[in-house]
């Protein structure tokens, strides 16, 4: 199935879940990254988060969640893993990345879940920037904190 | 020489002022000397000394080669999921 797995609406967990239904599994796990208003350590500028705003490396982005999700197979046979990464501007308590796995058993959907984001943050090419109440934006590195800016220093 | 597209992405393409450009290295070129002359031309954009590269969407190393044609682009660190 060719579905783009990068979408610029909202993300419906009932479409995900019906990719992967099947009578062989008996476990689902679940997985929403949804956005929330900033760090414990608030060091990015401006009165809260509204909406963090994601932009891909379609190409590259698209390829590499098929091939994690391709990888979820290999790695659990019988597990059915579906997922699907917004893309734009996503405002504070949507979700940004929905996830679902299913297997027929319970410790192999979780497992395979929880490989699906992990690979996610460390291979996708996707990018995200704050936006606050203020008006302002801040490009943001995984963890919420500013990603480094400023001028390259001096040779 | 040859002249190789690169495409920029996020706060490397704000800095910058472009989503793509053309770099002129000598052949045979790699992703190293490409990544140099990228900076030697944009020298008010922060961007480090070896950072992610794609190539025909795959990562990179900066010994790997690049020629004209080849899909490339310069990846901030990844902060999706």
């Amino acid at each position: 199935m060719n579905v783009p797995l990068l979408v610029r609406n909202r993300l419906s967990l009932d479409a995900l879940l019906a990719e992967v239904v099947s009578h062989e599994c008996g476990g689902t796990a679940v997985f929403l990254g949804t956005v929330r208003n900033g760090p414990e350590e608030k060091s990015a500028p401006g009165d809260g988060v509204t909406g963090i705003e994601y932009s891909a490396y379609d190409a590259m982005a698209e390829r590499e969640l098929g091939t994690i999700l391709t990888e979820v197979q290999e790695r659990w046979p019988g597990a059915r893993a579906a997922a699907r990464h917004r893309l734009g501007l996503v405002p504070v308590g949507d979700a940004s990345i929905a996830i679902v796995v299913a297997a027929p058993h319970r410790r192999h959907a979780f497992e395979a879940c929880r490989y699906v984001i992990e690979a996610v943050k460390r291979r996708l090419p996707i990018w995200k920037k704050e936006y606050h109440a203020d008006g302002t934006t801040t490009w943001v590195d995984a963890e919420g904190r500013p990603a480094e800016s400023g001028p390259a220093p001096a040779r | 020489m040859v002249s190789i597209r690169v495409q920029l992405f996020a706060q490397y393409a704000e800095q910058v002022g472009r989503n793509v450009v053309d770099v002129e290295v000598a052949a045979p070129a790699t992703v190293g000397a490409l990544v140099a002359r990228l900076r030697a031309d944009h020298p008010a954009a922060s961007i480090p000394a070896t950072p992610l590269v794609a190539v025909n969407l795959t990562q990179a190393r900066p010994a790997d080669p690049v020629s004209a044609g080849d899909d490339v682009a310069l990846l901030p660190p990844l902060a999706g999921g």
